[in-house]
């Protein structure tokens, strides 16, 4: 079956053709293509990874163009981290489309919604299946796209259009970068192909500082992609977007290729210590920072929203830290949880119309589905055992211990305190105490089968999917995906120890704060208001970026049409001018000296035939006889002249 | 006996002498006609003499001759055709009050 790979795309890519050029013209909305294109993509997926699984391995590629001696080559290959992204990106696509004939049952632009879902689907799978860096940077950018569509989705309000205009120019900064390094890898590795730059870096070819400077930029794509910090700032307000595009999109998918694309181009990452340093570090701030910014957020959205930045954070720190599998294993339990919990919160939003959880409460009586389902979403974000996040999250404290990162470990601890607590949190806030909205209370309801039945089977696999890689299972996954060999971390009870207390330490605090109340949220933040008041702005990073780069770009533009103004209008006026001038004393000359000679040489003319027309007399005789008088006189100087 | 070339180019040019003179001095239209006619035959003799003194093998002077009548004949024909409107549209052909050609 894994030869059929080139069909994964191909499927939703037809369905989005279908949709949006022949949509018009059969009935239906789209929406079945698209779930049937997606629902046979992910048969086929799951037929290559355990294709894959059982040692198969396939790659496939032609010639595009080729330009003297360099080819530039498109194809395709399936290998075990492909074969895993395959399966995440169509199950949890499969899923959301399902979950979207509920959710955004009678939008505006339904058919529209179906179509840019099935370009997302088939642009991500492109993504996971190209086999050199350029296919990877287009699928990279038509993923941009399509997130730039769908967060625009309803775009007649203007924070939405905004929202997607952030969302877009935020990546784009990462993306320049991105395009950046790879022309310096082809410029270096003189190909595109993943296993040609690999080969060019095994042997020496591509190395030292233009290695690392590539890998840095490489980096800097994933950055903008992953929402890593500090180009965080465009994901929480992608928002903005419909839920369920923010479960697969923001969630599970796009924001993770920048992790995918570390993973798929760790070959030059793995020998430049400085690049790793950087991924690690970057990622290490990033998850503590969105962690604690999400602490205080109201909109049940941006909780996720922040905790996703945090959670990539965490993957980053992974791969930086030398853990490929625990990286890549986070990715693939995180997608699932996380995709989970933005589908539950969409249900908890359809019930009640509000994102603000201080509007909600109680809601666990009225919508038990998505409670559930939520709380092991929930459990397995903030780590505990046997749900998955348990497994994934301490997979990375472990290969930051035992790496020797003693400083990012205790960042990455301190941060899961802040998952646990968060999340926690936000369940109370949303499900347990009194209804805070009665009105909105009383309105909210169970949401219905297309939207749970997603949520069920996302939530059972967020309790078995850890197993994965765990020791009942030998590590199984450990040695399915990994980089260079297999890496089996040993077990160590310092490691689980804190992981577990974290988590403990943050639960609780959250239930003695909110639950119970036995300390009170206002003492709280009444004690620490400074930092509340800064969580509360997100570092003011909005606020910066809008100072230094909008209010920046606008004051350069003050300047730069000032100096038009003044400087460049002035040149050109002075010119124009100028030559008004030179034409008026050019027509003066004409006007005197030019037509003054034409004129003179015409009355000279004139009066010269004045004078002249008195020799014509009109007697025959006159003329002959001043013929014979010059004959004559010709002849006497013919004769005499000599 | 033989004329001498200068002879003949002495007659001729006292008739080429009296067709000027003739076509100068007449008011008559139709007289200065006949003075040009004096003149170009006055120039015929020339050319004939010159054949037959200098050339005598060759008939050149006297086929220039045959041109010149044959020239002078249309001139003639012209001329008097014009002196002819001029009578009619004036009932005289006195040269001397023809003036139209001036200016």
């Amino acid at each position: 079956m894994a030869e059929l790979a080139w069909l994964v795309p191909v499927l939703p890519l037809a369905s989005f053709l279908f949709i949006s050029l022949a949509g018009q013209t059969v009935k239906g909305d789209g929406d079945r293509i698209g779930i049937a294109a997606v629902g046979a993509s992910l048969l086929l997926s799951l037929a290559i990874l355990f294709d894959v699984i059982g040692g198969a391995r396939v790659a496939a590629d032609m010639v595009w163009a080729f330009f003297g001696s360099i080819q530039l080559r498109m194809g395709y290959q399936v290998d075990p981290i492909t074969a895993t992204m395959l399966v995440v990106v169509t199950l949890i696509s499969f899923l959301v489309h399902i979950y979207s004939l509920g959710y955004m049952h009678g939008d505006v632009r339904y058919k529209r919604y179906y179509a840019i879902l099935s370009l997302f689907t088939a642009s991500m799978l492109g993504l996971v299946l190209a086999d050199n860096f350029l296919m990877l940077f287009i699928f990279w950018e038509l993923i941009g796209l399509c997130s730039f569509l769908l967060i625009g989705h309803w775009y007649e309000k203007q924070d939405v259009g905004y929202a997607a205009m952030k969302a877009f120019l935020t990546t784009r900064v990462g993306d320049v970068g991105m395009f950046i390094g790879i022309m310096l890898i082809f410029f270096h590795a003189r190909t595109f192909q993943f296993d040609g730059v690999a080969q060019a870096v095994a042997a020496g070819d591509f190395a030292g500082a233009a290695l690392a400077v590539a890998a840095v930029l490489i980096f800097a794509g994933a950055v903008g992609k992953s929402a890593q910090f500090p180009l965080h700032v465009w994901l929480p307000d992608a928002m903005a977007g419909p839920t369920s595009v923010s479960a697969l999109i923001h969630a599970a998918t796009l924001v993770a290729a920048g992790v995918y694309l570390v993973a798929r181009a760790y070959g030059i990452f793995a020998p430049s210590p400085t690049a790793l340093m950087t991924v690690a570090w970057v990622g290490g701030i990033t998850a503590i920072f969105a962690a604690s910014i999400a602490l205080v957020m109201e909109d049940i959205k941006k909780v996720l929203a922040y905790s996703t930045v945090s959670q990539l954070g965490f993957m980053m720190v992974a791969l930086g830290v030398g853990g490929y599998t625990a990286g890549i294993f986070h990715l693939v339990t995180h997608a699932i949880f996380k995709a989970l919990l933005f589908l539950a919160s969409g249900s908890v939003i359809h019930g009640v119309d509000t994102q603000n959880m201080h509007e909600m409460g109680g809601l666990y009586k009225k919508m038990p589905v998505t409670f559930w389902t939520w709380a092991i979403g929930s459990g397995a974000l903030a780590g505990i055992y046997p749900l998955a996040g348990f497994w994934s999250k301490d997979e990375i404290l472990l290969a930051a211990h035992e790496g020797g990162y003693t400083a990012l470990f205790w960042i990455l601890v301190i941060a899961a305190v802040f998952t646990a607590f968060y999340i926690t949190r936000a369940t109370i806030l949303t499900f347990f105490g009194q209804p805070r909205d009665k009105k909105r209370f009383d309105r909210a309801h169970e949401s219905p089968a297309t939207m749970t039945v997603p949520l069920i089977i996302l939530a059972a696999l967020a309790v078995v999917l850890g197993f994965a890689n765990s020791p009942h299972t030998g590590w199984w996954f450990s040695h399915f995906v990994y980089f260079d060999h297999p890496h089996e971390a040993a077990a160590s009870p310092f490691v689980l120890f804190w992981a577990t207390a974290s988590w403990v330490v943050g639960v609780g605090a959250a239930i003695l704060i909110y639950g119970l109340g036995v300390i009170s949220r206002r003492a709280v933040i009444d004690n620490l208001r400074p930092v509340w008041a800064l969580l509360k702005n997100k570092y003011y990073f909005d606020e910066l970026y809008h100072l230094v780069f909008v209010r920046g770009t606008v004051a350069i533009s003050r300047i730069v049409g000032w100096f038009d103004r003044v400087v460049i209008d002035g040149i050109v006026n002075l010119v124009g001018y100028g030559a008004a001038k030179l034409s008026r004393a050019t027509g003066e000359f004409d006007l005197d000296v030019i037509d003054g000679a034409v004129n003179g040489i015409a009355v000279l003319v004139r009066s010269g035939g004045a004078v002249l027309r008195r020799l014509q007399t009109g007697y025959v005789q006159s003329y002959v006889l001043a013929l014979f008088v010059t004959v004559v006189v010709g002849l006497l100087v013919f004769a005499f002249g000599g | 006996m033989t004329l001498s070339l200068s002879v003949v180019l002495a007659v001729s040019a006292l008739m080429f002498g009296l067709g000027v003179y003739g076509a100068l001095t007449q008011r008559n239209a139709i007289r200065v006609l006949m003075c040009i006619e004096l003149v170009l035959n006055s120039v015929n003799i020339n050319l004939v003499a010159f054949s037959r003194y200098v050339g005598p093998d060759q008939a050149l002077g006297q086929v220039f001759t045959v041109f010149v009548m044959t020239v002078a004949a249309a001139e003639a024909a012209v001329g008097l055709a014009i002196i002819l409107m001029v009578a009619r549209r004036k009932a005289h052909i006195d040269i001397d009050q023809i003036n139209l050609l001036k200016w």
